[in-house]
């Protein structure tokens, strides 16, 4: 995607510029087609759906999206455009609450394109209660990217950073894993490299953009994929969640995208209620959750069908709700 | 440079200390080096299988290593800040115990960093500290503030000892020719000249003034690096003054414990009299009281107050099946018994003053730990984990390994510093005559009062 392109786009719809890459790519055969057409790779037969130019929806074979190798030349970001960010960009994403039944297809799917074991996740879904009173209900939470973020407040090197599209990220050839920005996080957001990652990931190029492979003695967190993005591609926890409860998109342009449906940010939070999660911290989450009203789902399905092991984390919690 | 009688006999009297390296100094250093051998493998185990090892997880990522940084660089602090405003204030009882205090001052502000940097997760990118320096972080501001700390307290040290040196350098010791050689170095050629004299004094006046307040500013800039963040029990206005008092209460306890140490070790009892126990046990009370007040402020605000995640803090701090007696133990031992000891004059004696003050200096250890853990194990959003060691933090060996090697390095370089310069500083009472008369006669009624 040439860069000039965005820019000249200006306001234009953030679906559809976003999704240029992929109509390019699609009419080609190839993501990266750009730089070279020749290696096709051989088809899934699994079906992605992804957003047109025109904001229709359009399904192409798995096999053209980067994931394993998830940064091609075509859409590598260089260390200054992962450091500067995406122009004219601000990157926004809303979490509907009343959909989420702890189906846990955002956590896994998160894992596995970072590739992450198990017990690490980046993506936490908590069960929360607000008041005694009040009904307990599944709380996915992402890193929020907030635009008075007190991680890179705190950073002393920089490694930690705020990029003018909104995102903030974690540049782990920088980081001398102090572990200050953990404990300034109020969200308990970060986690660190204890020990060797052990990952079966073969990428030379590492950017802030990939956070791919993780960094012994070094701190990670959910990036929001802007690999994906720079892809045209929405970031893996939006397209995984079987009940569209992640909505992504550009505030810019005043538009958000569940994959499923496009509808207008100011609209959507205006209707639902939108909310940012303790507000009073002065840290201006770019995520809002949407009240947990009218819910599809009672809470209890998320917790009948753990696994015995992702039970036990809940426990208590539900418990205390009985 | 010319002695008068009583420094004569101070030097002559700690002139076997300097001269020879002893039986029992060998002992101790050969043991102090055993367990720092043993932290040396602790910190090549963590720095190649990862911070793993520790019991540090993602929720309480600062555990024993902090609570030690705050710990020495405070017991600096309070040196520091000792060994100046006796200097400044000339105060005559002062003099024999300013150059432990600048000892003090020295060694714990080596200990101490040390132990921040066990907290780094990547020592090899150390060096990005200082190329990709961002002033915004207070990590930055703490790394700039306690090298410049260092700076003025080595110098200010290193002030008062060059007319120590040149008393080495000219009383012909019995000792190996390097020695004499780096003391004739030190001494930087001082002859006790007028004008020598007055630029010595000029410059230690001037780094006393200047390292009070740097000791404070700090000392505030370690507390903000815990008060900047938004978590229930750190994000307090009231952490800077904390801090400094915490600093210079327990530094005051370890210096009645190295004085105790070193009369005893080196039969000091002329110039480490009862009197500089007392006198010193009644700074300690005055400084509990203090310190007793602020944490009582600290405690009662949040409990008043009880927002939900200061009463959660509150609760673990105070619940006998979390760190209930723990905090007892901290509040009793660290607040009370000092002012109870010295406070009744029948206990207002050297022995009770210095267990009092060794107890005192353990419990303010505690209560670092209870600054920083019970904080950490308490996030704003529920942890909702199963593994045991992210939800509680407990430490593991190399954490105490390293610890008590922290604590044998901090040992072994006051033996070697006595073994290099005298304890009680011989040239130090030489400034008035006044002086000298006053401090001797101190001397003397102390020996004939009974003990
Ligand atoms: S949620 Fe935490 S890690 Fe993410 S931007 Fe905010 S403070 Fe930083
Ligand atoms: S752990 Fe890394 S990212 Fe976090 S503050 Fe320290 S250097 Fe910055």
């Amino acid at each position: 995607m040439k860069q000039e392109e965005i820019n000249d786009k200006g306001r234009r719809d953030f679906i559809k510029t976003a999704a240029i890459a992929t109509v390019a790519a699609t009419a080609c055969g190839s993501l990266a087609c750009s730089c070279s057409s020749k290696h096709e790779p051989p088809k899934t037969g699994e079906k992605v759906k992804l957003l047109s130019q025109d904001g229709e929806i359009v399904e192409i074979d798995s096999s053209h999206l980067d994931h394993g190798n998830h940064m091609t030349m075509a859409v590598k970001a260089s260390k200054k455009q992962a450091r500067e960010g995406i122009p004219g960009r601000k990157f926004v994403m809303v979490i509907d609450l009343a959909r989420c039944k702890n189906a846990r297809k955002c956590v896994s799917a998160c894992q596995k394109m970072h590739h992450l074991p198990e017990d690490k996740e980046w993506l936490t879904i908590k069960l929360m209660q607000d008041s005694d009173k009040g009904s307990p209900y599944w709380f996915p939470k992402t890193c929020f990217h907030c635009d008075n973020p007190p991680c890179v407040k705190v950073c002393p090197v920089d490694a930690t950073f705020k990029r003018q599209d909104g995102l903030v990220l974690i540049d782990n050839e920088r980081c001398i894993g102090c572990k200050f920005c953990m404990a300034a996080c109020p969200y308990s957001t970060r986690v660190f490299n204890w020990n060797e990652p052990h990952q079966d990931v073969s990428i030379a190029n590492y950017t802030p953009e990939t956070s791919t492979p993780s960094k012994i003695g070094t701190v990670e967190k959910c990036d929001f994929c802007p690999d994906m993005i720079r892809q045209g591609l929405l970031p893996d926890c939006v397209t995984a969640c079987p009940n569209g409860v992640f909505y992504f998109g550009d505030e810019n342009e005043d538009a958000v995208t569940n994959g499923d449906e496009t509808v207008s940010l100011s609209q959507l939070l205006k209707d639902r209620g939108g909310y940012r999660f303790m507000e009073e911290l002065g840290t201006q989450p770019r995520l809002y959750y949407l009240p947990p009203k009218d819910r599809l789902f009672p809470v209890e399905r998320g917790y009948e069908s753990l696994p015995e092991k992702t039970k036990e984390k809940y426990k208590e919690a539900m418990e205390k709700k009985k | 440079m010319e002695l008068n009688t009583f420094q004569q006999q101070a030097f002559d009297y700690q002139r076997p200390h300097i001269e020879k390296f002893g039986k029992r100094a060998w002992f101790w250093t050969i043991f102090y080096l055993l367990w720092i051998v043993l932290g040396g493998y602790a910190l090549y185990r963590q720095m190649t299988k990862g911070h793993g090892i520790t019991g540090m997880r993602d929720n309480v990522v600062w555990g024993l290593y902090i609570v030690n940084f705050i710990f020495f660089i405070g017991i600096s602090y309070a040196g520091a800040i000792i060994a100046g405003l006796l200097h400044l204030f000339k105060v005559p009882w002062g003099k024999p115990i300013i150059r432990l205090a600048q000892m003090m001052t020295i060694i714990s502000v080596v200990v101490g960093p040390i132990f921040i940097l066990l907290c780094i997760g990547r020592l090899d990118r150390l060096h990005y500290l200082f190329i990709y320096a961002r002033l915004q972080s207070p990590l930055t501001w703490d790394v700039v503030a306690v090298l410049t700390y260092f700076a003025g307290s080595v110098l200010f040290l290193y002030m008062a000892l060059i007319k120590d040196f040149s008393v080495y350098r000219d009383a012909k010791l019995n000792i190996p020719k390097w020695k004499q050689k780096l003391y004739t170095a030190l001494s930087l050629g001082y002859r006790g000249a007028a004008s020598q004299k007055r630029h010595l004094i000029i410059s230690q006046n001037l780094l006393a003034i200047i390292i009070i307040p740097l000791s404070i500013i700090v000392s505030s800039i370690l507390s903000w690096v815990f008060g900047m963040t938004l978590r229930p029990g750190w994000h307090s206005t009231i952490f800077g003054p904390y801090f400094v008092l915490g600093a210079l209460y327990s530094g005051c306890g370890v210096l009645i414990v190295a004085m105790w140490v070193y009369r005893k070790m080196y039969k000091l009892d002329d110039y480490f009299t009862d009197r500089h126990f007392t006198y010193l046990g009644y700074i300690m009370m005055v400084l509990a009281a203090g310190y007793g007040y602020f944490t009582f402020s600290e405690y009662f605000t949040s409990w008043f107050g009880s927002e939900k995640w200061d009463s959660e803090v509150i609760n673990k701090l105070f619940n006998p099946a979390q760190y209930g007696w723990w905090t007892l133990f901290a509040n009793v031992a660290g607040i009370i018994l000092p002012i109870a000891i010295v406070a009744i004059p029948q206990t207002r004696k050297t022995g009770p003053i210095t267990l009092v003050a060794f107890i005192m200096v353990i419990a303010l250890w505690v209560k670092r730990y209870l600054i920083i853990v019970p904080t950490l194990e308490s996030p704003l959003i529920p942890m909702q984990d199963t593994r045991h060691e992210y939800i509680k933090y407990s430490a593991r060996w190399p954490e105490w390994a390293l610890t008590f090697a922290g604590i044998a390095t901090f040992m072994l370089f006051f033996t070697l510093i006595s073994k290099f310069v005298t304890v009680v500083p011989v040239s130090g009472l030489e400034d008035t005559k006044n002086n000298r008369e006053h401090a001797m006669g101190l001397l003397k009624k102390e020996k004939i009062q009974p003990a």
